[in-house]
């Protein structure tokens, strides 16, 4: 091995990606957070794929049971968690064994010797250990055996040694900060705060990490560190956020913004739980959070709350879509203004709990019995998730009707930086209630019309529980345009059809038209995307560009009504094509809709794509 | 007299101007009028109070109040209910629906709204029969029962909807009959002055698909042997001169006795605020059907905190904690960085 000196500096590069994987109880979430918030700190942009089992604790050791975080950090802007990583950590066989097909020639694999005993060996299908039998030959493997390591450096403290094994992935974390030259601090600081009040288990994890760094430092075993610059991004405050978090706090901030308290009636659901965990913890904005007995209780409460003028949201995944559509149809029919959020994942039934996918589009569009239109709004980036939940609100507030809102597995959990907004550049979504009667009977009298609707926006007055005079009982009968009163009379309810259908088209008017992106003015393809697809499309269709085809792409936010400018979009160039995570949901829409040839590129495999599968998805289109 | 000059109200202020579609004869108008009198007695607000509903014949009811008002979706009527009462404890929310409603398609909303203790009045029109879809048999129709859909008679156990109140923990359970309007108002006065959820079932005649279903013990001359009327602090007496009673030995539980067989010193002497449900349900198993001497009245009336008023309670907690939510602090609330 060549003589190592310390002195020397990290060979610097652009980007890199880093797999962490183990047993899902070796902690290897937490692991891969930690590097990607030290990552974030120092300033790299960066892109997380985390990928865990359905169970809690699958059988330890086999490859159900392998949890893994991948995360791709750079120092220019990136918008994916990278295509194959360029170096994998495998706390144990079956890691390594689930995980090797991602790893191109010349990866670079760490593993956890310890771990590699022929128990575990065996749990993993080996029949020889990789490490021994060359199978391994076309990459850079280094062997550390962290297990062991850790112990040693945790013994001094009195730790048991079952429990000293569990910091084995502080040790990891800190040799990868090693390799990478990502700062200390940030991650010991978050040691002692968030085992603060378990000294031992934080002076355990404190040792393993400094032996991990020290390790890489001292081993003779690696050449040299690696440095990422930070990424030259619009100067601001960042953040690193996930999906989740920033859909909470978009609704936080809807509920600011609209002046209205916050109502969530949710049942938990992966991955849609931790939006009701974190709402909850904001009781100091006024939001009341209610863990319903079951998904259409949800739904129900949400919706009482918003007949009593509170904004009415509920969250869950698609099977929960499903319990809740009866009471979507209710609140169609009410018109009255309700959030709803369906965090996709695979389909259907049970599925994939814990994967993404994009398979609820037509659920959230028709989902429903009758002719039963609500809009539709999707995220497309986890920091994205806070301006979808602001958006979603507005348009309910506005138009006094549920919206859905999509976001799905890979956003919710998948992080990236976040430019803070500042908050007095937010919209003002706030609406005003009803407070006076806005009709006058044959006799003279003044009375309230709950059905008397705005003339530009066909929004029904929020008339709530408490205003004198203004007394009204709705209901999901149908009911007669303007008194509301009810009415089986076959021409009021074909009007009553259309006047809903007409209200939700009518919303096109208020929504930015569809940007186009690329070679807007001669590209020879389009690509129409939506939702979390938006990274893999971008990084593709700039790949193919640098590769000299002309390529344009357009990302929707707005469903349910399209743009208003969509239909001349795609009728610009001579091929489109949707990259969907289904099976071709939004390019049915858009062929009925405006009878244009939409290709599409399908993946239903509980993953993103990447930008080299799509990459190649579109060279093929272009016939390259 | 009070200094506030409170415009006070008559029946007639809480009738809505719609057209009242229940089958002539049906029982729901009488329970209809006896909330309609009794609200101006309560002296409540038309536009502070709320009918919630689902689907079914008494689900109807919010569109004959002048009051706000929703008919939601079958057996949902608890569960919008809640929300509503969470988010505004300044209303005054009823919750109105049929045996069906709440016990079949609605059941698990009704047994949570219960255990929370959530501030709705929840009134429970029991006629042993589906009536708006014309006729089959009902979550509480006795084993046997002959209807369209049970063409050789139903062979599932019903509900007794005061067990399964009791079982779900509510704080006040009690029930009344719809061939008694004075029985009614002071049940349903004494349902909503309590303070969390209160449940009454309510006897009722569909005299289209399950006529005289209660002929048996609420009509004039037999309600004095078959009615117990329970009262608290009272020994539980009924029939003529009460000479029928209750009695609980731990041999037999509650049981029906001649008071003179016993006397008058070894009746049950009835104790709605037992914190223990045990008394009331047994009092509740009495009668398996109407058919038999049945308790009427208030079975348990329990102070237990409110769930609404709970929620508010840790909401002003947080807010004297931390001020009130900082949107600004909030964005600001993880490890941040800046780039200029
Ligand atoms: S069907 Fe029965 S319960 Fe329904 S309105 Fe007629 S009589 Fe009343």
């Amino acid at each position: 091995m060549a003589d190592l000196d310390q002195t020397d500096a990290p060979i610097e590069l652009d980007r890199v990606i880093i797999r962490f994987a183990g047993d899902s109880g070796d902690g290897m979430q937490l692991t891969g957070d930690r590097f990607t918030s030290a990552s974030a700190v120092f300033g790299n942009d960066l892109a997380t794929l985390p990928e865990f089992p359905a169970e809690i604790r699958a059988p330890a050791g086999t490859l159900a049971g392998v949890s893994a975080f991948q995360v791709h950090i750079s120092d220019h802007e990136i918008t994916t968690p990278g295509d194959a990583p360029n170096v994998l950590v495998a706390m144990n066989p079956a890691a390594l064994r689930s995980e090797l097909h991602l790893m191109a020639d010349g990866s670079t694999i760490i593993v956890n010797t310890d771990a590699f005993d022929e128990r575990n060996l065996t749990k993993a299908g080996y029949d020889a250990s990789p490490l021994t039998d060359g199978s391994l030959a076309r990459h850079t493997v280094y062997e550390v055996p962290m297990t062991s390591l850790t112990k040693d450096a945790v013994a001094p403290l009195g730790v048991k040694p079952r429990d000293a094994e569990r910091s084995k992935n502080f040790f990891a974390l800190g040799l990868i900060s090693w390799m990478y030259t990502r700062p200390s601090e940030p991650t010991l600081a978050w040691i002692d705060e968030k085992f603060g009040s378990k000294p031992q288990v934080a002076a355990a994890n404190r040792a393993a990490f400094t032996t991990g760094h020290a390790f890489g430092e001292t081993a003779e075993l690696f050449e040299h560190a690696y440095s990422i610059r930070p990424a030259t991004v619009p100067a601001g405050t960042y953040t690193n956020i996930t999906g989740n978090t920033a859909l909470a706090w978009g609704l936080v901030a809807a509920g600011q913004l609209a002046k209205l308290p916050v109502f969530l009636g949710s049942y938990p659901i992966t991955p849609a739980s931790d939006i009701l965990h974190e709402l909850s913890k904001h009781k100091s904005f006024g939001i009341r959070t209610l863990q319903a007995e079951d998904e259409i209780a949800g739904i129900g409460s949400a919706l009482g709350a918003a007949f009593g003028g509170h904004l009415g949201v509920t969250t869950t995944s698609g099977p929960g879509i499903a319990l809740k559509s009866e009471t979507m149809g209710l609140a169609v029919s009410l018109e009255l203004p309700l959030v709803i959020i369906d965090v996709q994942r695979g389909g259907p039934s049970t599925g994939l709990p814990t994967k993404t996918e994009q398979a609820d589009l037509l659920q959230a569009m028709y989902g429903r019995h009758g002719e039963c239109p609500m809009p539709i709004v999707a995220a497309y980036t986890p920091a994205n998730c806070f301006d979808a939940a602001i958006e979603a609100a507005r348009i309910a507030l506005k138009f006094r009707t549920p919206v859905l809102l999509l976001s799905d597995g890979y956003l919710a959990n998948g992080s990236e930086p976040w430019r803070l907004p500042e908050v007095s550049d937010l919209p003002d979504i706030s609406v005003a209630f009803a407070t006076e009667a806005n009709h006058v009977d044959a006799e003279g009298n003044e009375e309230f019309w709950p059905y008397l609707r705005d003339p530009q926006t066909l929004a029904r007055p929020w008339a709530v529980p408490g205003t004198p005079g203004l007394e009204h009982r709705i209901g999901g009968i149908e009911k007669q345009d303007g008194s509301g009163n009810i009415s089986y009379d076959p021409a009021n309810h074909e009007h009553m059809v259309h006047l809903r259908a007409e209200k939700v088209a009518g919303i096109a008017t208020d929504i930015p038209p569809v940007e186009v992106h690329g070679d807007v003015d001669d590209a020879e393809l389009l690509v129409v995307g939506w939702g979390s697809t938006w990274g893999a499309i971008d990084g593709a269709a700039n790949r193919c560009r640098a590769r000299g085809h002309k390529v344009a792409y357009a990302h929707l936010v707005h469903l349910n009504p399209f743009p208003s400018n969509l239909g001349e979009v795609l009728r610009r160039y001579p091929r489109v094509v949707v990259p969907e995570l289904n099976l071709g949901q939004l390019s049915r829409l858009i062929r009925a809709e405006y009878l244009v040839d939409a290709h599409t590129v399908t993946k239903v495999q509980g993953l993103p794509f990447t930008a080299g599968e799509l990459e190649a998805a579109f060279l093929k289109e272009l016939g390259a | 007299m009070s200094d506030v000059i409170e415009r006070s109200t008559t029946a007639k202020d809480w009738s809505s101007d719609q057209e009242v579609r229940w089958c002539p004869g049906c029982g729901d108008y009488s329970i209809l009028k006896a909330v309609q009198m009794l609200m101006p007695e309560l002296g409540g607000r038309t536009e502070n109070t709320v009918f919630i509903s689902g689907i079914g014949c008494a689900a109807r009811f919010p569109y004959y109040m002048a009051t706000y008002g929703m008919h939601s979706i079958h057996g949902r009527a608890p569960a919008v209910a809640t929300g509503l009462a969470m988010a505004r404890d300044d209303l005054d929310v009823w919750v109105v629906g049929g045996d069906g409603d709440m016990l079949s398609i609605g059941g698990n909303h009704l047994i949570h709204a219960l255990r929370r203790n959530i501030n709705l009045t929840i009134l429970m029109f029991n006629n042993q029969i589906y009536g708006l879809t014309k006729g089959q048999y009902s979550p509480t129709s006795e084993v046997g029962k002959v209807t369209k859909s049970t063409p050789f008679g139903s062979l599932d156990q019903p509900f007794n909807p005061v067990s399964v109140a009791l079982g779900a923990e509510a704080t006040f359970v009690a029930r009344t009959h719809d061939m008694d309007r004075q029985h009614m108002m002071e049940t349903l006065r004494r349902a909503r002055e309590h303070r969390g959820a209160s449940f009454v079932e309510i006897f009722q005649n569909c005299n289209v698909f399950n006529d005289g279903a209660y002929e048996g013990i609420t009509s004039r001359s037999v309600r004095e042997e078959m009615l117990i009327p329970l009262e608290h602090g009272q020994p539980v007496r009924f029939g003529a001169d009460g000479h029928r009673g209750v009695v609980v030995d731990a041999q037999h539980g509650a049981r029906l006795v001649e008071v003179a067989d016993v006397g008058e010193d070894a009746i049950l002497v009835h104790d709605e605020r037992r914190e223990d449900p045990g008394m009331a349900f047994m009092l509740s198993r009495l009668s398996t059907g109407p058919h038999e001497p049945t308790p009427i009245g208030v079975f348990r009336s329990v102070e237990r905190a409110e769930y609404g008023e709970l929620s508010n309670a840790q909401l002003a907690q947080a807010q004297e904690r931390s001020g009130a939510g900082d949107l600004h602090a909030l964005l600001h609330s993880r490890p941040t960085w800046t780039v200029d």
